[in-house]
């Protein structure tokens, strides 16, 4: 099993309860604060960001539930038609959960580049799906702008988003034991010495 | 690579996506509610905390302050008493005018009330959520507005919470009207485009007719067409006007309410 962090193969629900706890905080966040708007003129999406998190780190199943779940909740405040969401959040998660092996997950440059392309990808996709559609979003040149403090964001979260994962895994998760220094095998048998 | 989970994975993520996606639209509505009021114990918490600080500066707020502050809302509280007891005498005096020249009698605005709980996460639409649904009588199409002017329409209604559809967004359309000689109408409708991100208080007025006569400063009010908005409330005022081979084609609005800030809004009863 594929598990660089401190969660335990034991605690099989609690990796992707953490992850889809943290999304539902993630989007309710983004419908409530509206300082980096005011700041930015662009709200920052952290699916993506934790949908890389999800793609490394856990299996196939909790990355197609934070899709479902994420793209739901998203769309639940927004005026997205219902389901917009899904597909482009689990275009980003699947392929770099199958090239998982491949990936230096453990650097953050690594993570960061990641988040920026996905960051950058899921707006994007979703944006494409919604002119398929025959929706009109607003769009315009500062539309551009958006797009790359969107992306520039959602790098800049992801190393933050491993980051916090790791920290829950270790003060939440079990701990692995520290091996013992005796080891039955070495053991001096007296008696037979004595022999 | 490609192994058996994996197809089913993709498979039933695509699958609930379309399916999703090929939904009724009353039954994704219905549905929308159902997910959003997943977040209602949110709604409380995050209303406490939001209210947690303005209670801190109450408590330590000194008695001269209070007594300076109980002071000037008297005084407001006096002029606003003498400017009702005035718009009552406006009021009864047009309603007789009305009566001789045997137009309709205009009934009074009733409004409502509600603070702007969240606003669109996503970037490409201009929608916030409202704390009235339908327990407070709230239906879709009612008029938005602040002091300053209109802001939008309620476009969806749950139990505890609507969501408004703010001017700008491609789903918010107006029928204006303009104070001027003419008195030209248009509609302030697709929005301006996000040429300018961090200012959210523009709009276009588009489909004026060829001969009309906007300049810049000009007031916009609601025309009353369209069934959606009253007549006569504030819009904003043009900004600037945009002309192709000498004839005005559009403008735009700066609208009278900050759309970027917007904490508190009346919805009006009609």
């Amino acid at each position: 099993m594929l598990d660089g962090s401190a969660f335990s193969s034991n605690m099989s629900f609690f990796k992707p309860i953490l992850i889809l706890s943290f999304a539902f905080l993630a989007v309710f966040g983004e419908a409530t604060l509206s300082a980096p708007r005011h700041w930015l003129g662009a709200q920052i999406d952290l699916l993506p960001a934790l949908m890389v998190y999800t793609a490394l780190n856990a299996d196939l199943v909790t990355v197609s539930l934070l899709a479902v779940l994420g793209g739901l909740w998203f769309d639940s405040f927004s005026a997205n038609p219902l389901g917009v969401s899904i597909l482009p959040l689990f275009v980003a998660g699947f392929p770099i959960h199958l090239r998982r092996e491949l990936i230096l997950r453990d650097l953050p440059f690594a993570q960061f580049v990641l988040g920026a392309a996905a960051s950058a990808g899921v707006p994007a996709l979703a944006i494409l799906l919604l002119l398929n559609m025959g929706k009109l979003p607003v769009m315009g040149w500062g539309s551009l702008w958006q797009w790359v403090v969107m992306t520039a964001g959602g790098a800049a979260a992801t190393p933050v988003v491993f980051a916090l994962f790791e920290w829950c895994g270790g003060a939440l998760g079990y701990q692995q034991n520290a091996e013992m220094g005796f080891r039955p095998d070495r053991e001096i048998r007296h008696r037979k010495i004595l022999k | 690579m490609f192994k058996q989970q994996n197809y089913l994975a993709l498979g039933a993520v695509v699958f609930v996506a379309v399916l999703l996606l090929s939904l009724p639209t009353r039954a994704t509505e219905r549905l929308k509610l159902a997910v959003g009021s997943w977040f209602l114990p949110l709604f409380g918490l995050a209303g406490a905390a939001q209210q947690l600080p303005a209670d801190l500066a109450d408590s330590v707020l000194p008695r001269r302050e209070l007594l300076k502050q109980i002071d000037e809302l008297r005084r407001e509280n006096q002029q606003l008493k003498e400017r009702q007891v005035q718009t009552v005498a406006i009021a009864q005096e047009n309603d007789q005018l009305r009566g001789l020249l045997g137009w309709q009698r205009q009934s009074p605005w009733k409004l409502k009330l509600a603070n702007v709980v969240m606003r669109d996460p996503a970037n490409w639409w201009k929608t916030v959520q409202i704390d009235l649904g339908s327990r407070d009588g709230i239906q879709t199409n009612q008029p938005v507005l602040t002091a300053d002017g209109v802001v939008g329409r309620v476009s969806s209604v749950s139990y505890v919470s609507s969501q408004v559809v703010l001017i700008g967004d491609p789903n918010c359309r107006i029928s204006a009207l303009v104070e001027n000689a003419t008195h030209d109408m248009g509609v302030l409708w697709a929005s301006h485009p996000v040429d300018a991100p961090f200012e959210t208080s523009f709009a276009r007025l588009d489909h004026l007719a060829s001969s009309a006569n906007l300049k810049p400063g000009q007031d916009i009010f609601t025309s009353g067409l369209g069934g959606v908005f009253p007549k006569g409330i504030p819009i904003g005022k043009i900004a600037d006007v945009t002309t192709e081979y000498g004839t005005v084609t559009s403008a735009n609005v700066k609208l009278n309410a900050n759309l970027g800030a917007l904490e508190q809004v009346w919805v009006l009863f009609k």
